[in-house]
């Protein structure tokens, strides 16, 4: 898996979060809790899912690291070990 | 709210029902209601059609309930004399939701999946798939709202979507006049407590740090676990004021504020939530903001809160006073955690700090009660792996 398709499922997530917002209109390097205006039952919800479908471990204290979009998708390709393209 | 829409059955006549069945959904000015039965039976009558509006009160179905006879009583029972399922009043706000996250989908699996008539018809009509959409009704039933959700995703990103039911302007006028009403007749008085969390906050830290995201639990989950077994040690807040009098609740079902995109609110029901553990509640919860945010509420967890639990969130404010919701007599509101200088010992050090307040009804509670609530609230929280 790339960091196109990683950046896709992340997107697919926040979309089913936050259907309403246009993530093309987000700045990737913004904190998504304030971009796009969700809670830490989101971003829990956000986290089971990446977990649900990519297997990918997220503890607790690495939650810092995924509240950006081009920070989720980076902390995911490391932890997955894909190659960039 | 005087009148819904009945836009779905989910049983038919034969079919047998158990107490807590969802049979139906009815679409109001507060969103998407489930309508749920409370006798078990057999469905002998369906009275109101898809698509009519009826008012409240009115008589959905018929069932056959089944009697208890002495044993060698023939076992066919006699029709039921009560038309069950009638259509409730929610005395509660309710809000509008986001469309929820769809379950993936089994083409194989989903052409063998029931569907209802009514998502049969606007599928034909909009020329959608029913292989391609996952049902959410009983036993994977594919209903009119899983269907009106497809469509919604064929839609272009850049609309914005918004769940079937969901009316903001209604959802608000709803909202207006039950503030406005408990402005009005509730007489609330105020108060506020801060309380060291820093033991709570490091027991959820440690278990968290062993469970996967599905199974931790946010500080939401000891915070309403602690409300509740406040609440059933302290009945004075624990009820519901009608007619000039109060009437304490025999059981403990906190209604939990949820905030829902686009400006909406409401403040469905965690039954008994004094009797569950922690991890049944946070998962509770977890469905509950789910379904409340996807239009999905059931109308016993609109009736029945006995008291209500608010927050904000990490986002939020440090204090924030909630308005009851009538006809409960108290609501609890949660600031944001903050680290504070603490004197801990006689020393000074950080603490993690949260200002839990109490808006209680001065007709039938009184400050010192409230504080001894609060305190109690604060007790609690003091020893996380004991709720």
């Amino acid at each position: 898996m790339n960091d196109i398709d990683i950046r896709k499922m992340v997107q697919e997530e926040l979309n089913n979060i936050a259907p309403e917002v246009d993530l093309a209109t987000i700045d990737p390097a913004s904190d998504l809790r304030e971009a796009i205006d969700i809670d830490s039952m989101d971003f829990l919800n956000f986290i089971t899912a990446i977990h649900h479908r990519l297997g990918v471990e997220i503890p607790e204290l690495d939650y810092p690291k995924l509240v950006t979009l081009d920070g989720a998708v980076a902390y995911i390709a490391a932890k997955l070990g894909t190659s960039k393209t | 709210m005087e009148a819904g829409t009945l836009v779905e059955w989910l049983v038919k006549p034969g079919d047998r029902v158990k107490r807590g069945d969802i049979v139906a959904v009815v679409e109001t000015q507060k969103g998407a209601i489930e309508i749920e039965i409370f006798e078990a039976g057999k469905i002998e009558q369906l009275l109101v059609g898809v698509d009519t509006k009826v008012p409240v009160g009115t008589p959905l179905a018929r069932i056959q309930t089944e009697l208890e006879g002495p044993p060698g009583a023939v076992a066919a029972a006699p029709p039921s004399a009560a038309p069950a399922v009638p259509l409730a009043t929610p005395p509660l706000v309710r809000a509008p939701v986001a469309p929820p996250s769809p379950p993936p989908v089994a083409p194989g699996a989903a052409a063998r999946a029931r569907v209802s008539p009514a998502a049969r018809r606007l599928a034909e009509a909009r020329e959608i798939d029913l292989s391609t959409v996952s049902g959410s009704g009983p036993a994977g039933t594919i209903v009119y709202a899983d269907v009106e959700r497809s469509l919604g995703e064929a839609v272009a990103p850049t609309e914005k979507k918004r769940a079937p039911g969901l009316d903001l302007d209604a959802m608000r006028s709803a909202i207006a006049a039950a503030m406005a009403r408990s402005k009005r007749e509730i007489p609330h008085y105020y108060l506020a407590h801060e309380v060291d969390v820093t033991a709570c906050e490091q027991w959820l830290t440690r278990t968290n740090a062993a469970r996967p995201p599905a199974d931790r639990l946010l500080i939401g989950a000891p915070a309403i676990k602690a409300v509740a077994l406040a609440a059933h040690r302290f009945p004075a807040f624990n009820g519901f004021y009608l007619d000039g009098k109060f009437e304490p609740a025999t059981a403990v079902h906190v209604g939990v504020a949820i905030a829902i995109r686009g400006g909406g609110l409401a403040a469905p029901a965690l039954h008994e939530a004094d009797q569950i553990s922690i991890d049944e509640l946070m998962m509770r919860m977890r469905d509950l903001v789910q379904r409340t945010r996807a239009g999905r509420i059931r109308s016993s967890e609109i009736s029945d809160p006995t008291i209500t639990v608010t927050s904000l969130g990490e986002r939020g404010v440090e204090t924030l006073y909630g308005i009851i919701y009538p006809p409960q007599v108290a609501i609890v509101g949660i600031g944001k955690i903050v680290t504070r200088p603490w004197v801990i010992d006689g020393a000074i050090g950080p603490r993690s700090v949260v200002t839990i307040t109490l808006s209680a009804d001065h007709r039938v509670s009184d400050g010192h009660a409230g504080a001894l609530f609060l305190a109690e609230i604060g007790r609690l929280l003091q020893e996380p792996d004991k709720l």
